[in-house]
């Protein structure tokens, strides 16, 4: 670090927060994943609702619109109204809940929290509202995510909480499409953006880590990530479509990257979007790094895989996934 | 005698022919040897440490070994898999040989035809074949529910209920039946024609020929079938892990039922970077197919026909 001169003030410390261990430092960050809640606006205008109307703070509320926004063909699912995520997103219903999954040392699981348990019956609840999990994920699957006839064009698709990526996904082959972006919120209406990303590290064992080391130190400073920028921006004005921006775990970069280069004063309904993508990061949590992060990750969306397919109640196999957690992280510690 | 075996082979190398047959042996040997033989023996020299291919390498003497016997997903995994090896080998071996008796009336010519065809989906990608088992068995807008529709059956979520998982990819399975399709082929087309006339000839029904002629001659690529059907079962991979736990996307969505042995190795491996208990499991799963192998073995003895032999 100190011969690569790295001035670690320039990365957002959430993204920090996600690779360092013990007070180390295990990398640089990368992309940086915000999660928003991204709604479809013709989905919602059709049910008489506005898209406010879709509010994850008020829980009895969210239920109701979901109600309202699911459609049905027959006996099978024809949009969705809400889709919580889940397994996927449930660190962020957890905070949404004020519980904290792992400790910030990163040595100590809480997943069967009863805050937790809560969250995950509830968000289990909507899906099942909707048909249940066969059903459900069965429909999802047949998305075309990444196609002009994606969910939010084509009306499969009401509102969900989902990565900012998504909103470039959206921008590049429906960008006529109505969509409203909005942080999601706990109960007491304070905006959770739960972030991921990824980072570059050195193996210790690497035979050429200066190297190595120079060559992170590019990849992530905020000059290469505005050249990468510029050129997608370019892109994209080639092509005629709006540029959403690319969200980095370098502040630096994302300040010359949208108060620049993203210019989206043609496209009002994007540019609206990424303002809230920007106010959400003021919330942002990374879940702290531990010495097994990938057995704690399995071991917490099995759980809810098991209670989406009816194997176990949520509180059994959020107690489960406690103990396989746990476990991991006790080994790992050793 | 050991002594008198070993001067005999290393006489043969007066023979140009013996250095002949090495020559032409020799890039299957080094193959073996690079990509066998020596993985192997790392691998066993592997399970008795703790490898995560970042850190240094500690010796851990059995502690793998110990943990397999504690480690509940071991016993899943297998149980999974030896299930799956259930449903999928007899499903494979049975619509081969039907395929195949169909092959076998057809004309010289269009059988080339038909061969090609069957094998073509044998060097599908196993990947591809994952992907396409979520396209195809779709709860919802699937092509196998829906023809399950057109005789008014409500098709199961096959991708989401524990209980149709394993059967959803053991019906898939046999979307790769060809090369088995081709061993049977060959074997119908060994049958002696006098032995059909014959009994053709003493007015045997069809059954009764299949039964007591065909079934009997052809035993030994059952038997090969059978062993090689079984070995590839227990290691199946590709198309659990594709439709499962592949992508970022589709591995938040993983189901128990579909966690296979070398799904729940290939995890350890390579999430949790636990190699040297990654190896234990490959071991284990070695002895497993060795013993299964072993027991199909014994077990042939009585049911296979050699021509030339007792039975």
């Amino acid at each position: 670090m100190a011969k690569e001169n790295i001035d670690l003030e320039q990365y957002r410390d959430p993204a920090l927060a996600e690779i360092t261990l013990d007070g180390k430092l295990y990398g640089l960050p990368g992309f940086y994943d915000n999660r928003v809640l991204m709604i479809n606006d013709a989905a919602v205008r059709s049910a008489g609702l506005t898209p406010d109307a879709v509010d994850p703070g008020d829980r009895a509320a969210l239920s109701t619109v979901t109600d309202q926004l699911t459609r049905r063909a027959g006996d099978k699912l024809a949009r969705i109204g809400f889709d919580p995520k889940i397994p996927e997103f449930l660190p962020m219903w957890a905070r949404a809940g004020g519980v904290e999954m792992i400790s910030a040392d990163g040595t100590k699981a809480n997943l069967d929290d009863p805050e937790l348990v809560a969250g995950l019956e509830y968000a289990v609840g909507l899906i099942n509202a909707q048909g249940g999990w066969g059903s459900f994920k069965a429909f999802r699957d047949s998305f075309d995510l990444f196609g002009d006839r994606n969910p939010f064009a084509s009306d499969q698709l009401a509102a969900f909480p989902m990565e900012d990526w998504y909103l470039n996904v959206l921008a590049d082959v429906s960008p006529d499409t109505e969509i409203t972006i909005a942080p999601f919120t706990d109960e007491q209406g304070e905006p959770v953006d739960w972030v991921t990303g990824s980072a570059w590290a050195i193996p210790a064992a690497a035979k050429h880590k200066d190297q190595a080391c120079t060559w992170i130190r590019t990849m992530t400073d905020s000059a290469t990530w505005i050249a990468a920028a510029e050129a997608r921006a370019e892109k994209r004005k080639s092509e005629g479509k709006p540029f959403t921006g690319v969200y980095t775990g370098n502040e630096k970069a994302d300040e010359r990257i949208f108060g620049e280069i993203v210019q989206l004063g043609d496209y009002p309904v994007y540019d609206k979007a990424v303002k809230a993508v920007l106010g959400a990061q003021d919330s942002a949590f990374a879940l702290p790094a531990s010495p097994a992060r990938n057995e704690f990750l399995t071991a917490w969306q099995d759980a809810v895989n098991r209670v989406l397919s009816g194997q176990r109640s949520p509180a059994d196999a959020m107690r489960q996934a406690q103990q396989e957690a746990q476990t991991a992280l006790d080994d790992a510690a050793k | 005698m050991p002594g008198s075996r070993f001067r005999r082979w290393a006489k043969g190398f007066r023979e140009r022919d013996t250095w002949a047959a090495y020559a032409f042996l020799s890039p299957w040997l080094v193959g073996f040897t690079i990509f066998m033989a020596g993985p192997m023996v790392i691998s066993l020299v592997l399970s008795f440490t703790d490898y995560d291919g970042l850190r240094e390498t500690s010796n851990v003497g059995w502690r793998n070994y110990e943990q397999l016997l504690s480690d509940p997903k071991v016993a899943k995994s297998l149980g999974n898999t030896i299930l799956y090896t259930v449903m999928t080998v007899p499903g494979k071996m049975i619509v081969a040989l039907a395929l195949a008796m169909l092959l076998s009336r057809v004309g010289r010519r269009s059988a080339g035809v038909f061969r090609t065809l069957f094998y073509l989906p044998e060097v599908t990608p196993k990947v591809a074949i994952g992907v396409l088992f979520l396209l195809l068995f779709n709860g919802q807008v699937g092509l196998v529910n829906g023809f399950l529709g057109l005789f008014g059956f409500d098709g199961p979520q096959w991708s989401t209920d524990p209980a149709w998982v394993k059967p959803g990819l053991a019906l898939m399975s046999l979307w790769s039946v060809g090369g088995t399709v081709v061993i049977y082929l060959a074997a119908l087309n060994n049958v002696p024609a006098d032995l059909y006339e014959a009994s053709a000839l003493d007015g045997v029904s069809w059954w009764q020929r299949f039964r007591h002629i065909t079934v009997p001659m052809i035993s030994p690529a059952f038997f090969f079938t059978l062993i090689i059907l079984t070995i590839d079962a227990l290691q199946s991979f590709d198309e659990a892990y594709a439709a499962f736990y592949g992508s970022s996307a589709s591995a938040t969505y993983s189901s128990d039922a579909a966690l296979f042995y070398l799904v729940y190795l290939f995890q350890q491996a390579f999430q949790f970077l636990h190699m040297g208990y990654a190896s234990a499991l490959a071991w284990l799963l070695f002895v497993v197919i060795m013993v299964i192998t072993a027991i199909q073995i014994r077990v042939s003895r009585r049911f296979v026909y050699y021509e030339g032999g007792d039975r």
